[in-house]
C-alpha cells in the first residue's frame, strides 16, 4: 500500500439521473445531470467536509464516492483501484473498508433487531471472527454500555442511536467513512456529543472521512478541508480555515452569511 | 398593560399518564415576539398546540388557564372557542409540504377559512389572498392560487403559508420551527419574511424553535423549556449576554458558531442535566402532592 498516495482520487466525476418529473408518459426519462466534472482527492487520515444547499448534489457525490452510485463519467479510484465501473460483485471486497453512516439512525437501524444484532450483522456478512468481542468493542467505541447490546433502536435517544450507526460502521475497521449529514436531525447537546466522538475515533482509528452538511458550523472543529458544490460543481475547495476566514467563492459567502449566529449583535443583513 | 396571551400554570398530560407541560406559565404581549426553546421533546410545540386547541386525543389539559384578550379559552364553550381562535390567532407549521393538501390547488386552502370560518364572501376572501401573495413576494400570484403545492418549491410553499396565516389578521401567530425543513439561505429569505410581515402588521409571535441563532435573529424575549417546564424567561439580549439558568448557558455552549476560530462545541455536561432534572422532578412530586 502507498501511503502517500490519497485514498480516494477523483477525476473529472459525471453522474446523470433519470429526471422522473420530467418523465412523458411513454417512454424513459430525461437525464438530469446532478455531478458536472469534479475533480478531488482525499488523503489517507483526512476528513473532507462537503458542503453545499439543498439540489447542490452532496448526498449523490457521497452515494458515488463509495460506490451506491454508478458515475457515467470520469474516475473514482480507491486506494489506487479504479472502482469507477466496477461490477458488483468485484465491490463486494471492498465494501467492508467503505462504510456509511447515515443521517436518520431510526429509519437506517432494523426496528426490530436488538442493537447487539444490528452491530454483528455486517460482521457476519464479512467472515469475521471473534464476533461478540467485536461488538463489545464498537460499543466500547462509541461509548455505550455494553448492556445496551439487549436494547432496542426505540429505547434509546437520537444521540444514542446515532452512536449506534456509527458502532456498525467502526466494527468492520474500514478505511473509509462517508457521514452523510449525521447530526443534522440531534438536538444540540447531543450533536456536540456526536461530532467530539467521531473527531476521537478518526484520530485513534486513523480513519478517512468524508463529512456531508448543509451546516458549515459543524465542520469547522472536524474537517481540515472543505469542498463547496454548487448546482453540482466545485465552488472552492479549500483548507477549512481559509474558507472561512476568506472565502473566495461568492456562493461560500452567502451560505456563511446565512447561518445565524446564536448572537444578537451579529449583522444580518 | 394586560398581555394578547397568558398563558398560566398549564398542565397537559398524557390522559392518565405523566405530565408533558409542567405548570407553564407565559406572557405574549401585542406585537411582541417570543421565542420558545428547547430540545426534542422538552414540549414546545405542546403549548402551541394546547393554545390553538389542536392538542392530539392522547393528551389533555390538566390544569392551568390559558387567556386570550383575558378570557380563559379552556373555559369557553367549544363553538365560541373555535371562533375566538380562528379570527384572533393562526400558524405557521413547521413542514410545508404536509400542512398543504396536495390535491387541492393553493388558492382555496388560503380562502376556505376565511369564507367557512370568519364568514367573508368568497370575493372578498380571494382578493386578500391574492394581495397577501403579494405582500409575501411571489411574483404571480394570479398563477400560484392555481397551482397544486408540488409545483412549488419549498420556500415558495412556506410563504404561501406564512400568507394564509397573516389573512384574517390575527394578534397572535404561532410559528412552530417555520424554518427546520428549509436550506440555510432560503431559511434566511423566510425569517425576513416573516420578520417583515410581523412589523407590518404589528403580529404578535410565538416563535418555536430549537434553534438559538434564529431565536438572537427574531425575537426580543425567549422562554427556554426542560421537559416540559420553564426554566428561564427573558429577554434575548439578557439571556445572550448572561443565561440566568445553568441549562441555558450549557444549551448555548453546545450551539456551534462557525465564527469560533477553532470550533470547538461542549456538549451540555451530565451535572447540568441531572440537576435541571432534579428541579423538574422536585416541581413534579410538589404538584402531585397539592393534587392530593
Amino acid at each position: 500500500m502507498d501511503d502517500a498516495r490519497p485514498l480516494i482520487e477523483v477525476e473529472n466525476l459525471r453522474l446523470s439521473l433519470p429526471d422522473l418529473a420530467g418523465k412523458p408518459l411513454i417512454g424513459p426519462a430525461p437525464k438530469l445531470e446532478i455531478l458536472k466534472g469534479l475533480s478531488f482527492a482525499i488523503p489517507r487520515g483526512a476528513v473532507l467536509g462537503i458542503v453545499g444547499g439543498s439540489g447542490s448534489g452532496k448526498s449523490t457525490l457521497g452515494r458515488a464516492l463509495i460506490r451506491l452510485l454508478e458515475p457515467s463519467g470520469g474516475a473514482i479510484r480507491f486506494d489506487g483501484q479504479d472502482i469507477t465501473h466496477l461490477p458488483e460483485a468485484d465491490l463486494r471486497p471492498l465494501r467492508r473498508r467503505m462504510q456509511m453512516i447515515f443521517q436518520d439512525p431510526l429509519s437506517s437501524l432494523n426496528p426490530r433487531r436488538r442493537v447487539g444484532g444490528i452491530i454483528a450483522g455486517p460482521l457476519r456478512l464479512h467472515g469475521f471472527d471473534a464476533i461478540d468481542r467485536r461488538v463489545d468493542a464498537a460499543l466500547d467505541h462509541v461509548g455505550l454500555p455494553r448492556s445496551f447490546r439487549g436494547r432496542y433502536p426505540h429505547e434509546l435517544s437520537g444521540g444514542q442511536r446515532q452512536r449506534v450507526g456509527i458502532a456498525r460502521a467502526i466494527a468492520l475497521r474500514p478505511d473509509f467513512i462517508l457521514a452523510d449529514e449525521i447530526v443534522s436531525g440531534l438536538d444540540v447537546s447531543s450533536q456536540a456529543q456526536v461530532l467530539n466522538l467521531l473527531e476521537g475515533l478518526v484520530a485513534d482509528l486513523g480513519l478517512t472521512l468524508a463529512f456531508i452538511s448543509h451546516d458549515l458550523s459543524v465542520i469547522r472543529r472536524l474537517c481540515r478541508n472543505v469542498l463547496v458544490l454548487h448546482r453540482g460543481e466545485i465552488a472552492e475547495h479549500a483548507p477549512t480555515a481559509q474558507v472561512f476566514a476568506a472565502p473566495r467563492a461568492a456562493y461560500t459567502r452567502e451560505l456563511l452569511d446565512a447561518i445565524p449566529l446564536p448572537d444578537p449583535d451579529q449583522p444580518w443583513a | 398593560m394586560s398581555a394578547l396571551l397568558d398563558i398560566r400554570n398549564l398542565s397537559v398530560a398524557l390522559k392518565g399518564g405523566p405530565r408533558l407541560l409542567r405548570s407553564v406559565s407565559l406572557a405574549v404581549a401585542a406585537g411582541e415576539v417570543r421565542g420558545l426553546v428547547g430540545e426534542s421533546g422538552a414540549g414546545k410545540s405542546m403549548i402551541g398546540k394546547a393554545l390553538l386547541g389542536i392538542l392530539p386525543r392522547s393528551v389533555e389539559v390538566v390544569d392551568g388557564q390559558i387567556l386570550l384578550d383575558g378570557d380563559d379559552l379552556l373555559r369557553l364553550p367549544p363553538a365560541e372557542r373555535r371562533r375566538r381562535i380562528g379570527q384572533r390567532a393562526a400558524l405557521i407549521p413547521q413542514d410545508p409540504l404536509t400542512a398543504l393538501n396536495p390535491a387541492h390547488r393553493v388558492g382555496p386552502q388560503i380562502t376556505d377559512r376565511l369564507v367557512d370560518i370568519l364568514r367573508w364572501p368568497r370575493a372578498r376572501a380571494e382578493a386578500r389572498a391574492l394581495d397577501l401573495l403579494a405582500e409575501v413576494h411571489i411574483p404571480d400570484p394570479g398563477r400560484v392560487m392555481k397551482s397544486y403545492p408540488h409545483e412549488l418549491s419549498g420556500g415558495m410553499r412556506q410563504r404561501v403559508l406564512i400568507a394564509s396565516a397573516f389573512a384574517a389578521e390575527p394578534a397572535l401567530i404561532v410559528a412552530d420551527e417555520p424554518t427546520t425543513a428549509l436550506d440555510v439561505t432560503v431559511q434566511k429569505q423566510i425569517l425576513r419574511l416573516i420578520a417583515e410581515m410581523q412589523a407590518r402588521h404589528h403580529t404578535a409571535l410565538l416563535f418555536v424553535t430549537h434553534d438559538l441563532g434564529v431565536v438572537s435573529k427574531v425575537c426580543q424575549n425567549l422562554s427556554v423549556l426542560y421537559a416540559g417546564k420553564v426554566v428561564e424567561d427573558t429577554t434575548v439580549r439578557d439571556f445572550f449576554r448572561a443565561p440566568g439558568h445553568p441549562y441555558s448557558a450549557a444549551l448555548l455552549a453546545a450551539t456551534p458558531k462557525y465564527t469560533d476560530p477553532d470550533g470547538s462545541l461542549t456538549p451540555v455536561p451530565e451535572a447540568v442535566i441531572a440537576a435541571v432534572r432534579a428541579e423538574v422532578e422536585a416541581a413534579e412530586t410538589e404538584w402531585q402532592h397539592g393534587r392530593r
